[in-house]
């Protein structure tokens, strides 16, 4: 879900964020590979860096970048999207492959999958066409051993002319081996002498007629023949950067191009069509990459047995959908049920750390006001949220980062791929919606791995129509509120985990009906080819996925909903306290929201907290509290009992609770997602849309719930 | 016995070499990168709940096609 502070801090906002050597003597390295191949652990492995790693294609959509120190060397690691080519045109490819032409690194690591080598060593080849400072890492060797494929990794190197280096990164194997194998490379002790791909002889002469040219005005920018075999291809963006990158006078553009052009002659003259001449590209990596491999490598026949088992279990014609509804079930049923207990015991710490703060402030004989601001404004806000989020949080987001880790994502997206065609959305959609689950900014920037513009929009402006983990909390909160008091608390667990089963279900719908009517208005078309790849089943690194999904987004998520919430809670005592004729400024705006909230079944204060909760969904519900508290009765922090008897005594019926908890999983995204959703179409117009759409089906349905409720 | 067919045909369970792909731009070379040039085995493994899509085995690696994409691509069984 790549929910790190760099996927959705501020510096997120930063898409044009230069990679460049801090020192001179450092040295940058570019870590290329194919999707899903252990690509982040070996970059985490490698800086001690926490990118989010993921069993799923597609995970890195931008730039991580970290330090590994090495001696007294400093090695700069980028850790480029994953790719199957370099050659085709998805925007993760041209990053890739841009960063790799004329990004300056010193070296590039190729991470390659053991147990599926023929296809990696496709990138591998044409990566080694543009720079021949490569070493190949050839991770998963742990995998490829328990499946029964063996790799040569010695006839490897010798067949490929650079260094090769098995690994385990996520235990760390041979990671030492490959930083060894850096340092020689870049240090100049060792020279690849990288295999050169054969292409067919009316390739390779119109390759040979164009070479000196380019040599002379290319210097040591880039290899002539990758640049003669990309200028005869004749793809144009690239072509173009290609010529800018000489430098050259018109006169001299001009004459580059005659022989361009004269290259291309020869070989359409030949037989082949300037269309196929890519095909037969591609073709002659492929062939070349299969005969390497076949020499190399051992395939057993009957390998996967298991996977292919399991597959045919969780993605079944009866059990698959079935299936991912029980899991979904599971997660939340194990959040709300192992929720409740520490949520009380937080409750109860802030209440007795508020006891010793009220003592030291009288003793400090501090003025009421000061009190108040900091006491019953900012610190009980900030108890709120930590003690209702945190819980659910910190056990939801470890579960779901062991199905991710696991590999059932891919599967999930295979599942619902044929509702996604319908709609006239992607496959891949499921994906970024499950990326959304976790934090909709971070859903919003993994849209990058839809190719199609028409669907990533698409994706793009539905991805908030799914809870973020900001939402869950106050989603389970609202929910036990509406069952309280009506069944004991076992029951009450799985009926809860079932609601919310029934509310995220509604999400999915909404985003398909809503990506439907996308594709039928303003983003008509009809779906676009894509490919999925499903990564085998792993087995997941449970004690990481606790440390990882703990640090990496619970403590992330509650710091910054912490950052939110105090000034917030600050602030809305003010309004609570500064009172202008006879009411508070609190009772004033929410006054004026009141008539038009009432409307939508709820009242002012909380669509106030709505309003006021843009910067950070997880501090909405305090909100409301301090709203409802901040006039007089002081409600101390506690569990869903406590809010329930509060809202109970603000006027609160099923029906406010329904519509707050719909308007809950449908309003307006966030201010990051907003920002990101701005930086990634770059367009304010569909930023405006994706901001109208969720609150119109939020009204919608809110207003629907609150007229049939005026009838009981 | 050898006989043509497109890959969208090809029943679950069997394989098929490719002879050829009709897709075109982006997608053709999407496919020819994963490796579907001519002559590749492809094997069908297994399909989604509804039949739709299909993941098939090409060069060791699961890759989910749809219907439409592989009704793209020539095979001979």
């Amino acid at each position: 879900m790549g929910l790190t502070k760099a996927s959705t801090g501020i510096g997120a906002l930063d898409q044009s964020e230069s990679i460049q050597r801090t020192h001179a003597g450092e040295r940058l390295i570019a870590l290329a590979g194919n999707p899903n191949v252990g690509k982040s652990t070996v970059f985490n492995a490698l800086t001690g860096l926490r990118q989010h790693t993921g069993n799923w294609p597609g995970k890195t959509v931008t730039n991580a970048q970290g330090v590994h120190r090495r001696g007294e060397t400093d090695y700069r690691f980028v850790d480029l999207p994953g790719t199957y080519s370099l050659l085709s045109s998805s925007v993760e490819e041209e990053i890739a492959r841009d960063f790799l032409c004329f990004g300056g690194a010193d070296a590039a690591i190729v991470v390659a999958d053991a147990t599926c080598l023929e296809r990696n060593l496709n990138l591998v080849l044409q990566t080694l066409e543009i720079t021949p400072n490569v070493v190949l890492c050839v991770n998963l060797m742990d995998e490829a051993k328990r499946v029964g494929i063996t790799v040569d990794l010695e006839a490897l190197s010798k067949k490929l002319g650079i260094p090769v280096v098995g690994t385990n990164a996520r235990k760390g194997y041979g990671l030492e081996e490959l930083m060894a194998a850096m340092e020689s490379l870049t240090g100049g002790q060792i020279k690849t002498a990288p295999v050169p791909v054969r292409y067919t002889p009316v390739i390779e002469a119109a390759v040979a007629s164009l070479q000196p040219l380019l040599e002379q005005h290319l210097g040591e920018k880039l290899p002539s023949r990758w640049a003669a075999l990309r200028l005869i291809e004749g793809e144009e963006t690239l072509g173009r950067r290609i010529l800018e990158g000489m430098n050259l006078d018109e006169e001299g553009e001009g004459a580059l191009l005659k022989q361009v052009a004269a290259a291309r002659r020869s070989i359409v003259d030949s037989g082949v069509e300037q269309a196929k001449l890519g095909d037969v590209v591609v073709r002659c990596i492929v062939l070349m990459a299969e005969t390497i491999a076949g020499t190399v490598c051992t395939v057993p026949c009957r390998c996967r047995e298991r996977d292919r088992k399991l597959d045919r279990l969780l993605t079944g014609r009866l059990l698959g959908l079935p299936l991912m509804i029980l899991l979904l079930f599971g997660v939340l049923w194990l959040s709300i049920a192992g929720a409740n207990l520490p949520s009380e015991g937080l409750a109860f710490l802030f209440n007795q750390l508020e006891e010793h703060l009220d003592r030291l402030f009288t003793y400090l004989q501090a003025p009421l006001w000061l009190h108040g601001l900091l006491i019953q404004g900012m610190f009980r806000s900030l108890g709120w949220v930590v003690s209702v989020m945190l819980p659910p949080m910190a056990i939801f987001f470890p579960l779901f980062t062991l199905l991710e880790d696991v590999g059932y994502l891919p599967r999930i997206a295979f599942n619902l791929d044929s509702s996604f065609k319908k709609a006239g959305a992607c496959g891949k959609q499921a994906l970024t919606l499950c990326m959304g689950f976790g934090c909709n900014a971070a859903g919003v920037t993994g849209c990058r791995i839809i190719d199609s513009p028409r669907e990533r929009l698409i994706a793009i402006i539905t991805n908030s129509l799914v809870p973020c983990n900001g939402r869950f909390p106050m989603l389970i909160a609202l929910i036990g509120i509406l069952l309280a008091g009506q069944v004991s608390q076992g029951l009450g667990s799985v009926l809860s985990a079932l609601l919310l089963v029934g509310f995220l279900v509604l999400g999915v719908a909404a985003t398909l009906l809503a990506s439907r009517l996308l594709s039928q208005t303003l983003l008509r078309g009809v779906p676009s080819s894509f490919t999925l790849e499903m990564p085998p089943y792993r087995k997941p690194q449970i004690g990481q996925i606790v440390i990882r999904s703990l640090l990496d987004r619970t403590l992330f998520v509650l710091g910054r909903a912490v950052v939110v919430a105090a000034p917030a809670g600050m602030f809305l005592w003010v309004m609570a306290n500064v009172t202008v004729g006879e009411s508070s400024l609190l009772a004033l705006c929410a006054g004026l929201l009141d008539p038009f909230a009432r409307l939508l079944g709820m009242d002012g204060i909380i669509l106030m907290a709505f309003i006021l909760g843009l910067p950070a969904n997880e501090i909405v519900l305090p909100i409301i509290v301090m709203g409802y508290v901040s006039g007089g009765a002081l409600v101390e922090v506690g569990g869903i009992s406590q809010l329930h008897a509060l809202f109970l005594a603000n006027g609160w019926t099923w029906v406010t609770t329904l519509c707050t908890a719909l308007f809950c999983l449908f309003h307006f995204p966030c201010s990051t997602t907003l920002l990101t959703i701005q930086k990634e179409t770059g367009s304010l117009k569909w930023t405006a849309v994706a901001f109208v759409l969720p609150v119109m089906i939020g009204m919608i349905l809110c207003a629907l719930v609150a007229a049939v409720g005026r009838l009981f | 016995m050898e006989h043509n067919l497109t890959l969208n045909k090809l029943p679950v369970g069997s394989q098929a070499r490719v002879s050829g792909l009709l897709s075109h731009g982006r997608m053709r070379r999407r496919l020819l990168d994963l490796g579907l040039i001519d002559g590749t085995l492809v094997k069908s493994i297994y399909s989604g709940p509804s039949g739709d899509p299909v993941a098939y085995e090409i060069r060791g690696a699961l890759i989910a096609l749809r219907g439409e994409d592989s009704a793209q691509i020539l095979v001979q069984s």
